[in-house]
């Protein structure tokens, strides 16, 4: 593996509520390299989101960042300020968000926002900025882009805005590209689609994404890398075909076992048993341990990130053994049974 | 169908735990409770009936606030020109305020809420015949169609109440449409209308609660307007005579001694008149706020 | 597009043939004007001349028409007063009025978005609650007890500006302006301010909920995602979501600003057709009255007409609508 473009080490975030102090991103520890994508995956409430908003710098009151590093290149994001984390902002790390019909606004063309967006980095005229917006529309595939430039957002279907939208991100080729859940709200083919073509641009322009998203189906076709959050906490990090292929943590297990492709049409599909814990109010320990078939004593306590071969982590005291001979079926048995 | 007893005690309850969280909207309901009970017992706390011609003095005339006049009492808030106690006036001419904007708020109410529920209940060519004079009636400011309501109709309390509810009632109406016929397209009350129930179970007991939480916010803001409006209708020589004195008439009265610097003749009731109006318009707008079913937190 | 227009200007008219039939039986109702154009005392015969003079004898329903009639060749009668074409005293006054009602608009407009820009971008800041506080005044408080406090604070108390009439007035393209000189200027900013009062008010209100709005949308933060400055964030997306609903409050309040100066024209004796209408109810002129209010009914219909025009210019989402 290269080296890093982003490495995010121990970053905390907090919102300070009536209910208290929320840790939404609780030492959250991952790395990109250049040409990788990344799938950052959990359940909706596991701080995947709000990780993504950290990284940029994007967080608003009442949420704070607490601690921690946001190293892009070398240089530490959560230490600028003002101006300087608004140059980086779209040059060297953009984002995408969910939904398409939310992240153009309405009122303005296609052309007016893409070229706020050139000339918000690199001092140009608006013809000059035009027509890099226009090749940043071919880039993603968009067909005849320049009537595309002229249009209004609700003039384009839902897959055209999220092209849209990821064509903004690339206008000033950044290192990085935080997708946050950007097919969710798609149609599963155009999602197909779209998910090729950002495997294509990370090969060819050597990109890297962090992929934000809840569906496992989407990252086990996407995805170099792994990184499965609970609770604000990264439980396990991986390669994302030996994830996919082994889980280490019960939590990447129980996900695993609940995606429909790994199972007969007509099955009843196995489910994690209870629901994500409030993280204004979460068990001492392992967070995971009350809904967990492995959970022992020792869950009360901290548990500690566990290191395993080929550079993988799980943050658990019972991790899966791979030698166990425990394959995916007999796990989501064991889930089925306790649900 | 109707609530037990209990969850409306404690809705009320909870509607006033939620009201008091702001001191300003607190502060603002004190006002308009003392407002009202000077107005209510004006005779018993007036120091002169200002407008029983014979306990006016001539000699007493444009005394400063503060002054003794011949009574043996002191003008606190002065006299007026023709020897008028001022604090007496203002409450008397509260009085007066408050029943034509109580009056007026209320008809242009019930007005309104009839001719919007009659649009909401009966819908197709009605409907669109009454909205239609309605949405005309509200890009015309109320200030216009009062001053020819009362052109047209002359001087006089009943007249004045009657251009005030005139030219108001069409905001009622709009609410009481929006909300009613909200409720009218659910399917609940197309399943109550194929019942042999009589029709006006539907309206009373189904369309009109629904309309009930934004009109009582429109009520209260109407009724600032109306104080205000009167005031403004006064003021322009158009509304009460002097001799059935309004906050506007006396502020009105006022007005030529204000430029020799005999400013509390109209000042005072004019502050009176502030006082009243900005702190309904602040209860409104904190019932607003409450009654709100998409406010945060 | 053209269908959506005619219909609009069909829809137009009629709402000024019915405003019309209204006011003029409305005001019909009032008194009998004979009574005041001449002295009780004077013979029957002088007043029967009148009475068929002026047609009062017709019906009302005739007198509609004829009143109609003339009305489409630009003649809307003869005051009772002034014994002078209503038309031409009414539009007399026009430009004290109109010069009036535009600079409430603007001082309420160059306050008013800037202001409520500021309350809605920083809502919990102390000076955002302090610009609300002050909005809530300037439409619940009467405008005219407003401009008693200004005359008292400004005239009376400083003495810096003068307490009403119009002062010197410059030509400009023929019409009267007080605008055009220092002096001119310094008559007419209290009643300018005054005027503007409510507008700001509400533009103020209005400018900070369409703010707050926009600031808490995603597009906002996918603009920050794009390093854009919180100038243009400001500059381009909000601006632009919140002109829609301000240039149709714009477009109405003017309207609205017209018939609000006669409130502000009375309180500092502006000399406009505000001061006129009131001054014609006062003494039953009526020829005034019924021109004075049919214009503005006109006025009002013009300018719904141009607002919902323009509307559908910035809303990309009406625009589409309407051609479909």
């Amino acid at each position: 593996m290269s080296e890093p473009v982003l490495r995010v080490k121990d970053l905390r975030t907090e919102f300070a509520v009536r209910a208290g102090i929320v840790k939404a991103v609780d030492g959250v520890t991952f790395e990109v390299g250049r040409g990788r994508i990344l799938g950052l995956v959990g359940e909706s409430g596991s701080g995947k989101s709000v990780t993504g908003y950290s990284i940029l710098g994007l967080i608003e009151l009442p949420g704070r960042i607490a601690g921690g590093e946001v190293l892009l290149n070398g240089v530490d994001l959560t230490k600028l300020k003002g101006e300087q984390i608004r140059r980086v902002r779209g040059a060297q790390i953009a984002m995408v968000f969910q939904d398409p019909m939310m992240t153009l606004n309405p009122v303005l063309k296609v052309s007016t926002q893409m070229i706020a967006a050139v000339r918000a980095h690199d001092n140009v005229s608006r013809k000059v900025a035009r027509s890099r917006a226009r090749d940043a529309l071919a880039t993603v595939g968009i067909p005849s882009p320049e009537e595309r430039l002229d249009a209004y957002p609700h003039q384009l279907s839902g897959g055209m805005r999220q092209r849209v939208a990821i064509a903004i991100a690339l206008l000033h080729k950044p290192a990085v590209i935080i997708a946050d859940e950007p097919t969710t709200a798609l149609d599963v083919s155009i999602q197909g689609q779209i998910l090729a073509e950002v495997r294509r641009l990370a090969d060819e322009t050597g990109t890297a994404f962090v992929w934000v998203t809840h569906d496992l189906a989407v990252v086990s076709s996407l995805a170099d890398d792994i990184c499965v959050m609970y609770a604000g906490r990264v439980v396990e990090t991986g390669a994302a075909a030996d994830v996919i292929a082994s889980p280490r943590h019960p939590y990447t297990a129980g996900l695993l076992a609940s995606v429909p492709a790994e199972h007969e049409p007509g099955e009843r599909l196995p489910q994690v048993p209870g629901s994500a814990p409030s993280l204004a109010n979460l068990p001492p320990g392992c967070a995971f341990a009350p809904r967990c078939f492995k959970a022992g004593p020792a869950c009360n306590t901290t548990p500690p990130v566990q290191h395993f071969e080929d550079g993988r982590t799980a943050l658990c005291h019972y991790p899966i053994e791979p030698d166990s001979c425990q394959p995916l079926s007999s796990t989501s048995t064991t889930y089925q049974n306790a649900s | 169908m109707s609530l037990a007893p209990e969850t409306r005690w404690s809705r009320l309850f909870n509607f006033w735990q939620d009201y008091k969280q702001s001191p300003v909207a607190l502060a603002a309901l004190i006002i308009i409770v003392s407002v009202v009970l000077m107005a209510i017992f004006a005779p018993l706390i007036a120091p002169q009936d200002p407008y029983n011609q014979e306990t006016l003095d001539l000699f007493d005339a444009r005394l400063t606030p503060g002054e003794t006049g011949s009574g043996g009492y002191v003008h606190w808030l002065g006299t007026d020109a023709a020897g008028r106690d001022v604090f007496s006036a203002i409450l008397f001419g509260l009085r007066t305020s408050l029943i034509v904007g109580v009056l007026a708020g209320t008809f242009a109410l019930l007005l309104g809420g009839v001719v919007g529920l009659m649009a909401a209940y009966y819908g197709g060519r009605i409907e669109a015949v009454i909205m239609r004079i309605i949405d005309l009636q509200l890009s015309l400011p109320a200030i216009l169609l009062a001053l020819v309501l009362v052109a047209m109709l002359g001087q006089g309390l009943p007249q004045l109440v009657t251009a005030l509810t005139l030219a108001q009632y069409a905001y009622f109406a709009r609410t009481t449409h929006g909300a009613a016929s909200a409720e009218r397209s659910k399917d609940y009350i197309e399943a109550a209308l194929s019942t042999p129930l009589p029709a006006r179970q539907v309206l009373f007991r189904h369309l009109l609660p629904n309309a009930l939480p934004p009109l009582i916010v429109v009520a209260t803001v109407q009724v600032a307007n109306s104080i205000a409006l009167e005031a403004t209708l006064s003021f322009l020589g158009l509304g009460l005579p002097l001799t059935q004195p309004s906050l506007g008439s006396l502020i009105s009265n006022g007005f030529q001694f204000l430029l020799s610097g005999r400013y509390w003749i109209s000042i005072y009731p004019g502050i009176a008149l502030m006082l009243t109006v900005v702190a309904i318009n602040l209860v409104g707008d904190q019932v607003r706020y409450v009654l709100n079913p998409r406010r945060s937190r | 597009m053209i269908g959506f227009f005619i219909q609009r200007i069909l829809q137009a008219l009629l709402v000024i043939i019915a405003m019309s039939v209204i006011v003029f039986v409305g005001v019909y109702a009032i008194g009998n004007p004979i009574d005041v154009m001449i002295d009780p005392a004077s013979d029957q015969a002088l007043r029967e001349a009148l009475i068929q003079r002026y047609g009062f004898d017709r019906p009302l329903i005739e007198q509609y028409f004829i009143f109609m009639g003339n009305m489409l060749r630009g003649d809307l009668g003869e005051s009772f007063i002034y014994r002078l074409p209503v038309i031409g005293l009414i539009f007399s006054r026009m430009p004290a009025t109109l010069e009036l009602a535009v600079s409430a608009m603007l001082i309420a407009t160059l306050l008013g978005i800037p202001l409520g820009l500021w309350a809605g971008y920083k809502p919990d800041a102390i000076s955002s609650k302090f610009i609300m506080g002050l909005s809530v005044l300037g439409f619940s408080v009467p405008t005219f007890w407003v401009g008693l406090l200004l005359i008292m604070a400004f005239a009376v108390e400083l003495g810096w500006l003068p307490s009403g009439g119009r002062g010197p007035v410059t030509d400009f393209l023929g019409m009267k302006l007080s605008i055009g000189s220092m002096e001119g200027l310094s008559y007419i900013i209290l009643p300018a301010f005054n005027l503007a009062l409510f507008k700001l008010g509400l533009l103020i209100r209005l400018t900070r909920s369409g703010t707050v709005e926009v600031m808490s949308s995603d597009y906002v933060r996918f603009a920050r995602a794009q390093g854009l400055s919180e100038r243009k964030v400001v500059g381009l997306h909000v601006l632009k979501n919140i002109s829609i609903p301000i240039v149709t409050v714009f477009g109405l309040e003017l309207g609205s600003t017209l018939a609000f100066a006669v409130v502000t024209e009375t309180v500092f004796n502006w000399p406009g057709m505000g001061k006129l209408i009131i001054d014609s109810i006062t003494v039953l002129d009526r020829p005034v009255m019924v021109a004075y209010l049919i214009l503005v009914v006109f006025l009002f219909v013009l300018i719904n007409l141009v607002v919902d025009l323009i509307y559908g210019q910035l809303d990309p989402r009406i625009r589409v609508r309407a051609a479909s």
